[in-house]
């Protein structure tokens, strides 16, 4: 296969949250502000890609029946590093994440890898197919925590560039919602020109 | 007392969907109808009562005696993924009606994050076994409220007149807005 199309095919046309709306809930839970949003999607590439090196690389000694806990226990293992490493070295953005790092475990967009692409695949393509895929949700996730910012604080990566109160909505759950409602309509409208 | 306030809190001051975003997949995926949607509820709140329970008992009896704190997430994801098996095969033995109902739920469970981040949430509030209970309870009811409140919003929703691009996921996901901050007016009642 390709190997660039398989990279960039988690970017626009297979987009997680955008296209497929998978990840629903960290995707409305840590974008508060694009920081939080950057740091879950790097969280979740790590995960994504570790787990589809170590399953592609274990597929044909998995019997097919128990697959599914066997899976879960190496995306397991891998968060639960991801876990101990950010609580050792970014404190802070691991405090704001909360259990929604541990959580990452049950995100579908990892399974959902796993099962539908690092089984059946070779390592070096899984490897890229979880790369391209982790990064495709970190953008989506920055896109949405940068929107989210932008309106509620004014502010960007932290930066406030209007020197008032924002429309505070925006930061607090409602807005996520609406937010990502809009930003999908936005790109159906882009890419299917609805 | 307590646990009337306990219960008020999880439905919904903080509600789990509304407020916290766990359980978003179920929440957006089965409220087409509100017969699935009260289906699912009902198998949510079966799940998350007994794997509250069992995960609290690991965590209290296993994991913190031995020091076995950072194997938690394994443990519990594959605690609650054994533990939704063998609920379905124990309801279909002991009462068919009610695995008619529930069964082609349980299955989805395993991923809900709602059930692990709830078993999360009560070993990091340091509940206790009754405390951890009701507020596993609490938080099920206000899964089923939210979902069955925005199924039935749903249902009304497929005969509205709405623009092109904003059909499907999109405007679920503004009613869903508009449905929290509605929440939002129960901020200081407990």
């Amino acid at each position: 296969m390709d190997q660039m199309k398989n990279f960039t095919k988690g970017f626009f046309k297979d987009n997680p949250v955008f296209v497929m709306l998978l990840g629903m809930c960290p995707t409305l839970a840590t974008t508060s502000s694009a920081i939080n949003g950057l740091g879950m999607g790097i969280a979740t590439t790590f995960v994504l890609t570790m787990a589809n090196i170590v399953i592609s690389l274990i597929k044909n000694l998995v019997p097919d029946k128990v697959r599914i806990p066997i899976f879960i226990v190496v995306v397991a293992s891998f968060v639960t590093i991801v876990d101990l490493v950010m609580a050792g070295y970014a404190p802070a953005l691991h405090a704001q994440l909360g259990i929604f790092i541990p959580l990452i475990v049950v995100n579908c967009i990892v399974l959902g890898r796993a099962e539908a692409f690092a089984s059946r695949n070779n390592v070096f393509s899984s490897m890229i197919d979880g790369l391209g895929m982790g990064l495709g949700f970190a953008m989506a996730l920055t896109l949405l925590g940068s929107v989210r910012e932008m309106l509620g604080n004014y502010s960007l990566f932290g930066h406030k560039f209007i020197q008032t109160d924002g429309i505070l909505v925006f930061i607090l759950s409602p807005g996520a919602f609406i937010a990502l409602g809009f930003l999908i309509a936005l790109i159906n409208k882009v890419t299917k020109k609805v | 007392m307590e646990y009337i306030i306990m219960i008020i809190s999880a439905v919904l001051v903080s509600n789990i969907v509304l407020a916290n975003f766990l359980g978003i997949c179920p929440f957006l995926g089965v409220s087409g109808k509100i017969t699935t949607a009260s289906g699912m509820a009902g198998a949510v709140l079966f799940v998350m009562a007994v794997a509250s329970i069992v995960t609290w008992m690991i965590q209290q009896y296993i994991l913190t005696p031995f020091g076995l704190g950072f194997l938690q997430t394994i443990a519990f994801i594959l605690v609650i993924a054994a533990l939704v098996q063998v609920v379905e095969i124990i309801l279909k033995k002991v009462s068919p009606p009610l695995y008619q109902a529930l069964g082609v739920f349980l299955p989805l469970i395993t991923t809900n994050c709602a059930i692990l981040g709830v078993a999360l949430l009560i070993t990091q509030k340091e509940y206790n076994l009754i405390e951890g209970t009701i507020y596993a309870i609490g938080n099920a009811l206000g899964f089923a409220l939210a979902l069955i409140i925005f199924a039935g919003i749903r249902e009304h929703l497929e005969l509205m007149e709405v623009p092109k691009g904003m059909r499907g996921m999109p405007i679920a996901l503004v009613v869903a807005g508009i449905l929290s901050l509605a929440f939002m007016g129960f901020a200081n009642l407990v």
